[in-house]
């Protein structure tokens, strides 16, 4: 089964390292991707730990670094991390809502060679249905643009549209324009995680999407150059799916905070594979030969429709995870593809999403924070342990 | 984006958010940017070592014949240049 993974030395080394330095976060975003089991993982990697991670990562040759969580401020030996980070070469990103970034830390990172901020914008009030007119948040993205801006950084801007926001386009592309962002990113929701148990809140209605692409497009056309502007639609809406992290094990590490290394955010829920640690492993064992980073490298794992189908080199057969998620077989086709026989478990959803009414759920949104993450893993227990 | 064009004499730099290393793994010299990454393999990568914020075009043509010489590089080097600014790699200062 195994065939690529038995010949490590056609493995590239990894491009990115994303370090998830912590799982705490101030915020409660209802679509956060951190796994709903959180508050059970095990402790933070130390700071010795985490440098150990990067120089080991960037030997083998990642280049690119994100640092994110949870909220990565949090840390307060995030200084450190940034320093020795830029010291071994990385090109390094920080991922973060701004809560927390005084002119003290950024004159930190800044004097320590952190390359770029993306600065995103959450919910961080739990009155969702008009958290753009909540002038605290407002307030605080526009004193951290500023931070941003005068210590010249681009200006990044990320926001996570759903159902109940993506109305406030044009507000948000208003306050955007405003704060001088020079690129934004308006993702819709991912359906992973914290986000999968609230889908049938965050999913949009085609009609929502059209509208938000349709007043996207004319700012577009209207701002010029002066922002990039990216506008991710949500894969439910595709027939093919995403090429989900350029294929498993090609180019992306993940390092959560408990040191569990995975081949993206969210591979710690398949069933029947365990992924290594940093504390126990080092990062060239963990790339090359990992049973869990091999699992599904190449495509001799695939079963048709991917198997025999043109598309495979291109797509991978998309997301791993999304597959096991709705048909309960990782190795299946991502439903998302309509080739795939179960892709009426993406229709279906998005059939009962046009309704323009609040939609009918089995229980209330729930937000991300320990109290939940806490029931959810007493009401589903990992059929593997998580590696200690 | 085609019609920058760039003066022999300009004295190029690299654009703010780019950041050119050598990059052992790749066995090559980069450009790195949020997100991304462009190899600049061979002649490139010598190129663009020389742009420096200090050193006008017309000039890292001579120094590259100077390292390679006996080869006619001018126009390789500015065809090479041209891209890079009309890219938004490198701006003029």
């Amino acid at each position: 089964m195994l065939e690529v993974g038995s010949e490590p030395n056609r493995v590239k080394p990894p491009h990115w390292l994303n370090a998830e330095i912590t799982f705490r976060c101030p915020l409660h975003c209802v679509y956060c991707y951190n796994p709903v089991d959180y508050a059970r993982s095990g402790p933070e990697l130390t700071t010795d730990e985490w440098l150990r991670v990067l120089r080991q990562a960037r030997e083998l040759g990642a280049v690119q670094l994100g640092i994110s969580g949870g909220e990565p401020l949090m840390r307060d030996d995030l200084e450190i991390m940034i320093a020795e980070a830029r010291r071994l070469g990385y090109f390094a990103t920080l991922l973060t809502s701004g809560v927390g970034l005084t002119e003290k830390r950024i004159a930190a990172f800044k004097e320590g060679g952190l390359d770029a901020i993306q600065l995103s914008f959450q919910d961080s009030t739990r009155e969702l249905n008009d958290f753009l007119s909540s002038t605290r948040t407002f307030e605080l993205k526009s004193k951290v643009a500023k931070l941003i801006k005068q210590y010249e950084y681009p200006m990044v801007l990320n926001v996570v549209l759903h159902r109940l926001n993506i109305d406030h386009i044009q507000a948000i592309l208003d306050m955007a324009e405003a704060m001088g962002v020079e690129q934004l990113e308006l993702a819709n929701t991912q359906y992973y995680a914290w986000a999968m148990i609230n889908r049938d809140q965050l999913l949009p209605t085609r009609e929502q999407l059209r509208r938000a692409e349709e007043i996207t497009n004319r700012f577009r056309d209207r701002v010029g150059k002066k922002m990039k502007l990216y506008f991710v639609v949500p894969d439910y809406y595709a027939n093919r799916p995403k090429a989900c992290m350029n294929g498993w094990g090609s180019v992306f590490l993940n390092v959560a905070a408990d040191g569990v290394a995975l081949p993206c955010h969210e591979a710690r829920m398949l069933p029947g594979l365990t992924f290594p640690n940093v504390r126990e492993h080092d990062v060239r064992w963990i790339w090359h030969e990992s049973p869990g980073f091999n699992a599904y490298r190449g495509d001799g794992w695939m079963k048709e429709p991917c198997r025999s189908c043109p598309d495979k080199s291109k797509d991978f057969g998309g997301c791993r995870c999304q597959a096991y998620m709705l048909t309960g077989d990782a190795t299946n086709t991502d439903p998302v593809c309509d080739l795939s026989p179960e892709h009426h478990l993406i229709t279906d959803v998005v059939a009962k999403a046009q309704s323009a009414a609040p939609p009918v759920t089995v229980h209330p949104i729930v937000f991300r924070d320990d109290k939940n993450s806490r029931k959810l893993s007493a009401k589903n227990p990992p059929e593997t342990a998580p590696a200690e | 984006m085609n019609e920058r064009r760039l003066a022999s004499d300009a004295v190029c730099a690299l654009e703010r958010q780019y950041r050119f290393q050598w990059e052992p793994a790749q066995e090559s010299f980069v450009l790195l940017y949020p997100e991304g990454m462009i190899k600049l393999p061979g002649s490139a990568g010598e190129i663009m070592k020389r742009v420096d914020g200090k050193t006008a075009a017309t000039d890292i043509v001579r120094s590259l014949e100077q390292a390679f010489p006996g080869v006619d590089l001018r126009q390789d080097v500015m065809d090479f240049l041209e891209v890079a600014y009309a890219r938004g790699w490198i701006r003029t200062k």
